[in-house]
């Protein structure tokens, strides 16, 4: 088995184990990057120096026993929205092309103290903004799976460099879908916790009240150890929750009898593919196989998610990225006449078009005289999103869907249509209102070979119940990134 | 002309905590380092960064709140006001505007025509800007965030005030309250208290208020009374004429006695408030405002009557010794280590009233420690220097950590009690002013004051001057 080919835990088990050194799982990664990059841009940086570095001083920890854990020695990519020290940090924008940091983010600094490697750091939608990596200003990501098709977004470059083995695993970003839908169109695990499980210190902010990091991996397993490692209570996120039950390995069980399972039928309807819902009822006969009780039910409010969710990310973009003038860091227009033209012109130099579109967009439901018609009925709205959660999960242990509507799309055919782009969040968005938890695994692949994901859903704080029913899904159908990282058939 | 105008007056009060460290991240606040050396990711904008309240702020405003009679908000939040300017890292100032944590208050005045209720719309929390330096020579500016995210609280009045008298007096009667509560020095020149005067005027009997102005940059109770008199005055002129005031922002100008428009209605700004997703709704619970409660200070009120009561002191003094809590400490402490407490009050009342009005200073400016006035005031009740002595001493050990017995006698100004001494210059003087003494026997009582003035300044004053009068009675 080449070192590519295992997961994060794998590998640490096999450093362990000295059958690789760190230095050798650094390499391989960084062979493969070599090989792949060309085609996939993947990556924004990579800090192959850094890493070979690091790698030296890690490898010394866990020989003399002081790192134990199980991410030691593993690299790990870095979604570019996330603060690295020393490192650049770009947010795939033009305005922040030059940022160093000067601080890590706290769960860059949780897989730092569990012993993970920092190779670089993953492209992604502008300011994870958009749902295909395509708004990127270093250009598009590919998908590993086929090369003319988008990666999904925003974490686009974090789901692409797990799924064509550049590192078992990395870090992305997930506000209204961007983990779960680039690891379904890319075929790999990916999380997004519930909001204030995981810190968002020095994660730059999108939609502040909707943003959450998570893993994306090869499998669950990975994914509940991940989860374990960046989960934390951080006092200087005043968002960060103290909980005792972060052992989320724990739920690694085989055994889903008795589990109540919720089929949203809203979720069914017509813009779903027939291949993605096909996929999605055999996931589900699966899970009904091994005992899980299956119901649909009706979770009303559906069509009111995607225009809640954009008035509010938008209102908070808006204002977000105001600190992006040009006069403190990052990009600074050449030639100004004045403080306002400075500003002026360094902002529409530096941003793209997506992130100018949501700006305004926030900046008008923010303004004076629409405040209450737009940003208040959409903050009233998602707390009627979330009391329909809620009645739901009084009924069910998780709710199962699809992660998207369709397979990843052709790169190019996304930007075009910026509404039909948003309307293809339509089954991530929610939980992100709601601040639950949800989890997207591979369940197969279309007739072209794209895959598809299957989506869970639990109430707050419920991940133990997302891994235990991924986790018997995965095994019984086998661990889909790895088959298909082996026997490398599709669109490679 | 002979229209009777009333001028309608609300302030917005800017007032700086005294906390360490700043409202959102744990920056010091002191005043004065090397440019942005008070900084950290948080106050200076960086990407990824995160604001977390300081507990020490929610205490004082609430402090403040119930000091001034207000409801506490307690379900409160904070907003984002959204602004583009390079003081302001984030071109958004965390703020409250939708749930502020105090209102409905007041705070009672003296006026010449009795006590006032002067109402108080909000008090908010909100974080103070950087500061921009401009080098002219250099064609560029430089920012200090050392200032950014330090706390203040805004207090907004309702439109209660009639004149500048009122308005200085609200002023004084809030920046007390403040001071009592430790929770600012509310020094106006430093700008750790900034008013902010909005005034409008009405001809007497109108029940709509006129269209209101707002003055910026004053810095003084003496610039604040000359921009209401000098506000009132424009606005007159404008109506007598026949025009309209216009609702605009002014900036005042002390030294040409000015102001100037700086932005008017039309170009206000939308701010865009919305509740700052980064922090969350603060839940206040009954206990947490009863533990504020029981620790509020002794104010001024009750001191007055516990000084009457205690101290036995009229009503004058404690008046004045109790107008600033710097003041009623000094006064206090010095008690507390056996001073007598009406020596002490005439020391505070007088001498050291006087100092601070000639030096201009502010009672919070007094560095004097009680030991040093309570030795003082012993070695003038044990006769070892007499009056005026003491009070050359006091304006010393005002301005100086000097410790006044080895003052004293370091510079050999004890009294001199060699009575045998004192016999020959008073033998001296009366031979030779033969006509003082003849008055004197005429009847004229006035001459002795002239003989012992000359046998003090013989004794270059280090005599009692009691028994200088007495030994010149005796000996004529």
């Amino acid at each position: 088995m080449q070192i590519s080919e295992y997961t994060a835990v794998e590998l640490s088990k096999a450093i362990k184990e000295k059958k690789v050194t760190v230095k050798e799982a650094v390499e391989a990664c960084l062979a493969v990057i070599k090989e792949k990059e060309p085609t996939l841009n993947a990556f924004v940086t990579v800090d192959e120096e850094g890493a070979l570095k690091e790698a030296d001083e890690i490898q010394k920890k866990i020989d003399s026993g002081e790192l134990t854990g199980p991410l030691a020695g593993v690299p790990v990519a870095i979604k570019d929205n996330m603060c690295t020290e020393g490192l650049l940090t770009t947010c795939s924008s033009k305005i922040l092309y030059n940022f160093v940091p000067t601080f890590s983010s706290e769960a860059v600094l949780n897989l730092k103290k569990a012993g993970a490697i920092i190779i670089g750091k993953t492209n992604m939608d502008e300011f994870a903004m958009g749902s295909t990596c395509e708004t990127s200003y270093y250009g598009p990501t590919k998908n590993p799976r086929n090369p003319e098709h988008v990666p999904g977004g925003s974490s686009g470059g974090s789901a692409a460099a797990v799924a064509a083995g550049e590192v078992p695993y990395s870090l992305g970003s997930d506000t209204g879908g961007s983990i779960r839908q680039p690891a379904s169109y890319c075929g790999v695990v990916g999380m997004k916790p519930t909001y204030g499980r995981v810190s968002r210190y020095g994660l730059v902010a999108y939609g502040s009240s909707l943003d959450q990091i998570g893993p994306l991996c090869m499998d669950v397993t990975d994914c509940a150890t991940i989860m374990e490692a960046i989960c934390s209570h951080d006092i200087k996120d005043s968002t960060s929750v103290e909980r005792d039950d972060n052992d989320f390995t724990s739920a690694l069980v085989d055994d889903v009898k008795g589990m109540k399972i919720g089929i949203p039928k809203d979720y069914f309807g017509d813009g779903l593919n027939s291949e993605v819902k096909e996929a999605i009822m055999k996931a589900v006969d699966v899970l009904k196989s091994k005992g899980a009780i299956v119901e649909e039910f009706d979770l009303s409010l559906v069509e009111y998610a995607i225009p809640t969710y954009y008035t509010i990310a938008a209102a908070e973009a808006s204002s977000n990225l105001e600190r992006f003038d040009g006069i403190k860091y990052g990009y600074r227009t050449e030639e100004y006449n004045g403080l306002h033209n400075m500003y002026k012109k360094s902002r529409s130099e530096g941003f793209g078009p997506e992130v100018k579109r949501r700006i305004m967009l926030g900046s008008f439901v923010l303004s004076s005289g629409y405040y209450d018609a737009y940003y208040l009925k959409a903050l009233k709205v998602k707390a009627l999103i979330k009391k329909a959660f809620d009645e739901a999960f009084s009924k069910y242990d998780i709710i199962v869907a699809p992660a998207a509507p369709t397979t990843a799309p052709m790169i190019g055919k996304s930007l075009s249509d910026p509404i039909a782009m948003y309307l293809s969040d339509i089954y991530t968005i929610s939980a992100n209102l709601a601040g639950i938890p949800g989890m997207s695994i591979p369940c197969g692949t279309d007739s072209k070979g794209l895959p598809i994901g299957l989506q869970l859903l639990g109430d707050c704080f419920n991940e133990h119940k997302l891994i235990r029913a991924a986790y018997a899904y995965e095994c019984e159908t086998g661990v889909y990134t790895k088959q298909h990282m082996l026997n490398g058939k599709d669109g490679e | 002309m002979g229209k009777n105008y009333e001028t309608v007056i609300g302030l917005e009060v800017h007032v700086e905590l005294a906390t360490k460290t700043k409202i959102f991240c744990g920056c010091s606040t002191a005043f004065g380092g090397a440019p942005n050396t008070h900084t950290c990711p948080v106050c200076t904008g960086m990407p990824g960064s995160l604001p977390v309240l300081n507990k020490q702020v929610l205490e004082y405003a609430v402090a403040v709140g119930l000091a001034t009679n207000c409801d506490i908000t307690q379900y409160c939040k904070f907003d984002r006001k959204n602004y583009f300017y390079p003081d302001n890292p984030q071109n958004y100032q965390i703020s409250q505007l939708y749930l502020p944590i105090c209102r409905n208050g007041y705070v009672e005045i003296e006026t010449e025509n009795g006590t006032k209720d002067i109402g108080i719309h909000e008090i908010h929390m909100e974080e103070d800007a950087g500061k921009l330096i401009h080098d002219e020579w250099d064609d560029c500016s430089y920012v200090d965030y050392n200032r950014s995210g330090v706390p203040l609280i805004e207090i907004v009045s309702e439109p209660d005030m009639r004149s500048a008298d009122e308005v200085i007096a609200y002023l004084e009667k809030l920046k007390m309250i403040v001071q009592y509560l430790g929770a600012s020095d509310c020094k106006l020149q430093e700008g750790s208290m900034r008013a902010d005067v909005n005034l409008s005027i009405r001809e007497v009997g109108a029940k709509e208020f006129g269209t209101r102005t707002e003055m910026k940059n004053l810095n003084s109770f003496k610039a604040i009374r000359r921009a209401i008199e000098g506000e009132t005055e424009r606005q007159i002129d404008i109506i007598e004429s026949g025009e309209k005031v216009i609702q605009e922002t002014r900036r005042w100008d002390d030294n040409e006695g000015e102001s100037y428009a700086m932005r008017s209605k039309e170009d206000a700004q939308d701010y865009r408030y919305f509740p700052d997703p980064d922090l969350v709704p603060i839940s206040l619970s009954d206990e947490f405002l009863d533990e504020i409660k029981s620790r509020q200070p002794e104010f001024r009120n009750e001191k007055m009557a516990r000084y009457m009561e205690e101290y036995k002191l009229p009503e004058y003094d404690v008046n004045i010794i109790t107008e600033s809590k710097k003041m009623a400490d000094i006064f206090e402490n010095t008690v507390a280590i056996g001073a007598d407490p009406k020596k002490v009050s005439n020391y505070l009342m007088g001498e050291t009233m006087r100092i601070l009005k000639e030096k201009e200073m502010d009672p919070q400016d007094i560095s004097f420690k009680p030991e040093a006035l309570a030795k003082l005031i012993k070695l003038q009740e044990s006769k070892a220097i007499n009056g005026k002595v003491a009070k050359d001493v006091f304006e010393v050990l005002f301005f100086e950590d000097i410790d006044p017995e080895k003052y004293v006698e370091e510079k050999g100004l004890k009294t001199v009690n060699d009575e045998g001494a004192l016999r020959k210059v008073v033998e001296e003087v009366i031979k030779n002013n033969p006509q003082s003494v003849e008055d004197y026997h005429n009847g004229k009582e006035k001459a002795i004051g002239f003989l012992v003035g000359q046998t003090m300044k013989a004794m270059q004053g280090k005599a009692d001057p009691a028994s200088v009068n007495a030994m010149l009675k005796e000996f004529l």
